[in-house]
């Protein structure tokens, strides 16, 4: 009866706080905050000793984009910019006023869009052994952009859906959202495939 | 005089740290859910570059590193750029080696999946990037990520 009456004695939660920092310093000694995000690329299978070379392009279907030592940039025989690099490869990408000097089209069924005109183009990208890795990455960069940018457009006009948010939706789940998704992704790539082909680099001055 | 003051040499109570814990362990979770286990032991100086155009790797168990940079020791190993594969350094001849050794770690559906993500600092120069890439595709090693750090978009605010 006696033991009833005694007030049950709390357990001291005062060291609670040393164990939470002592695992909050664990975390932060042991982990980092890297991401993984990044460019994706797929890189050409090797060559074949006896393969034959591939049909040659006509120049006017090539975006040629040449990387210093320097990091300087020629692109189509002209110095450039990096900041104009986008706009540039957009131009040629998609040749609005169907001009003589850029790409040729070529008619092509495509699905859910019907008969698109769809450009030849290819873009031929060569670095120097000495262009930094950063200008590089730039380069890739702002062609990916210039790639992503039409597609939105097409998407835009064509669906009435963000390209981005349909690339998102095919990584849903649920296969009614993902497949529908996929082939619109798929419609859309067709009419702008993105080819950049890169030429095995020079060695020029360091 | 004042009517709210009473005896002076009353004591300020001491600050409650009942919460303390609380907030040590909300910034334990946000650190438990936004950082990954460290992979390896860099060993080389690395600042990537940034991009704006870039998707995330999903499933981290598929992708495999190679780091390239400029060592952190240059007192010992010189400032020309150095492949780190694992914990060690390595030449461009062990990138076939590495490759081979690390899809034997998987089964064999999975082996096309296998994305070798190059970490690589942005100051290096292309040539031994491109070295490595060539010896990627001599394994057949062709799905690859350059590894970026996000660039805020500046058209976009």
């Amino acid at each position: 009866m006696a033991r009833n009456k005694r007030e049950l004695q709390e357990i001291n939660a005062g060291s609670m706080a040393d164990i939470a920092f002592l695992l909050l310093v664990f975390f932060l000694v042991t982990t980092t905050m890297d991401s993984s995000w990044g460019l994706s690329r797929k890189l050409p299978p090797p060559l074949l000793e006896n393969q034959e070379p591939p049909p040659p392009i006509k120049d006017r279907n090539v975006f040629v984009v040449l990387a210093n030592a320097n990091d300087q940039l020629l692109v189509e025989g002209e110095l450039l910019d990096i900041s104009d690099l986008r706009a540039t490869a957009k131009e040629f990408i998609s040749n609005p006023q169907r001009k003589e000097d850029l790409p040729e089209f070529k008619e092509e069924d495509v699905p859910m869009m019907g008969k698109m005109m769809v450009s030849k183009q290819v873009i031929s990208l060569q670095n120097d052994n000495g262009t930094s890795y950063n200008l590089y990455i730039q380069v890739q960069n702002e062609l990916e952009a210039a790639y992503n940018e039409l597609r939105e457009e097409l998407s835009m006009q064509k669906f009435g859906e963000s390209y981005k948010v349909l690339e998102e939706m095919t990584k849903s789940d649920s296969p009614a959202v993902a497949e529908p998704a996929k082939e619109k992704v798929k419609a859309v790539r067709q009419v702008y495939p993105q080819r950049i082909s890169e030429a095995e680099p020079k060695e020029t001055g360091q | 005089m004042s009517k709210f003051k009473k005896d002076g040499n009353k004591n300020t109570p001491a600050v409650s740290t009942a919460s303390l814990p609380d907030i040590v362990f909300m910034l334990l979770f946000f650190f438990m859910v936004t950082t990954v286990m460290r992979e390896v032991d860099l060993k080389i100086k690395l600042d990537q570059p940034e991009a704006t155009e870039i998707e995330k790797l999903e499933d981290r168990s598929l992708v495999d590193y190679v780091y390239i940079g400029e060592p952190m020791r240059t007192d010992l190993y010189g400032t020309l750029p150095k492949i780190q594969l694992d914990d060690d350094f390595a030449t461009v001849d062990d990138i076939q080696d590495y490759v081979a050794q690390k899809r034997a770690d998987r089964p064999e559906a999975l082996h096309g999946a296998i994305i070798v993500s190059l970490k690589v600092d942005q100051d290096t120069k292309m040539g031994i990037v491109t070295d490595v890439k060539q010896e990627l595709r001599k394994v057949q090693a062709l799905k690859i990520s350059y590894s970026t750090r996000e660039k805020l978009d500046k058209n976009k605010f």
